[in-house]
């Protein structure tokens, strides 16, 4: 039962991005179009699944003073390979997102989930937990950059959803355009979960 | 001091791991990654160059170009197209400094008298949905079949012959001149370019 919680609570009791508000900066600026979003919330979780396995796995060898730079040392680990398969398998992905994926290095998310999480519990839920919160990371990429491709370039998935007539509304697609999206999706996650008894 | 020692070993054992994991990686995808690299300059070649049957990629000539900000000196890679051994055109990459965004890079495709077939811009960092419509094909035609002589190499803003787009005068105007550079330098360098096979 544990288990199935430590899976579902990434996706709204503990979203990261909506609820932790964690990981803000890959978050608001790779979310230009979906596709983008997917990708960079499916590496993201690949990261955290194998890093979170990992730290679960040494966690009771690494002694507690070294712990930080052990973590970075996995999750790097992991965030080359990443880097490095894409480029050789998904060449037009990381040409877009090439920029981004080191940074997933500092995504606090990873870091957050191996110290709170990994390096505390076994391997089961740590494993559940690391695709709890990549998913629900993932999602909340993919709403975002969903909002921001159809308003700001008339397209999702770069398939038009208006007629020729649309003028696409520019903003979206800049910088300001992510945090204006975030920033209502934020009051209207709140919103929701104030009306819900927790 | 035990507690030291230990330590050391945990954390220097990782980072062996690690490494010998990375590089057994690194050289699983080395060959993907060079093969993608080199589709990637081949599609660019093929959409300015007439078509070929020839391996431009395999048939080139690298000279230097100038020299960049810091006073080092740019090599410059001209691909030739032929078809049945006879020479049909090159292509060459030229780069503006001067985009909105940051670089932008170009390849152009000219025929042996210097003409330009077709561009295809490579990277750019300009604004999306106004700068960023450079990599449109209404802005590439414009450039196809202008050359030295028939043309006034700048956008119209500056009273030359290039229709610039709309809300991104700097962006056209970059890509324009670096164009009328690549197109200067190859007049200047024409028989070290073609070479003697033609």
């Amino acid at each position: 039962m544990t288990i199935v919680r430590e899976f579902t609570k990434g996706f709204w009791r503990e979203n990261p991005i909506f609820r932790l508000v964690l990981g803000i900066c890959p978050t608001l600026a790779v979310t230009t179009a979906a596709i983008n979003g997917i990708a960079m919330g499916l590496a993201t979780t690949f990261v955290l699944v194998c890093s979170n396995v990992v730290i679960s796995l040494l966690r009771n060898f690494i002694p507690s003073r070294v712990r930080i730079p052990s973590f970075i040392v996995v999750i790097a680990s992991f965030v080359t390979i990443v880097d490095l398969v894409m480029a050789g398998f998904f060449f037009q992905l990381h040409k877009t997102l090439g920029l981004f994926i080191p940074l997933i290095v500092v995504n606090c998310i990873i870091l957050g989930r191996a110290e709170a999480f990994a390096s505390k519990n076994p391997l089961m839920d740590s494993l559940a937990d690391g695709f709890g919160m990549g998913l629900g990371f993932t999602l909340s990429l993919l709403v975002l950059g969903s909002i921001r491709e159809v308003l700001g370039n008339g397209t999702l998935f770069n398939v038009p959803v208006f007629g020729p007539g649309y003028f696409p509304f520019l903003v979206m697609v800049l910088p300001p355009g992510a945090f204006i999206t975030l920033g209502f999706l934020l009051a209207l996650m709140n919103r929701l979960a104030a009306q819900r008894p927790s | 001091m035990k507690d030291i020692l230990r330590l050391i070993v945990v954390l220097t054992s990782l980072c062996i791991v690690s490494a010998i994991a990375l590089a057994k990686i690194y050289d699983l995808t080395k060959g993907p990654i060079a093969h993608q690299k080199r589709l990637e300059v081949l599609r660019a070649i093929k959409t300015v160059l007439p078509p070929y049957d020839n391996e431009p990629d395999r048939d080139m000539v690298t000279l230097p170009i100038g020299k960049d900000k810091r006073g080092e000196e740019v090599q410059g890679v001209f691909y030739r197209g032929r078809k049945s051994d006879r020479l049909i055109g090159l292509a060459f990459k030229v780069t503006s400094p001067e985009g909105y965004g940051g670089d932008i890079e170009v390849m152009v495709g000219v025929l042996p008298n210097g003409t330009v077939y077709g561009v295809e811009v490579l990277s750019h960092l300009e604004t999306p949905g106004l700068g960023a419509k450079i990599r449109e094909a209404k802005f590439k035609d414009r450039f196809k079949n202008r050359n030295l002589y028939n043309t006034k190499w700048a956008v119209k803003k500056d009273a030359g012959d290039i229709d610039g787009i709309t809300g991104a005068t700097i962006s056209s105007r970059a890509v324009t001149k670096a164009i009328k550079e690549g197109l200067g330098f190859y007049r200047d360098h024409k028989a070290r370019i073609v070479g003697s096979g033609q």
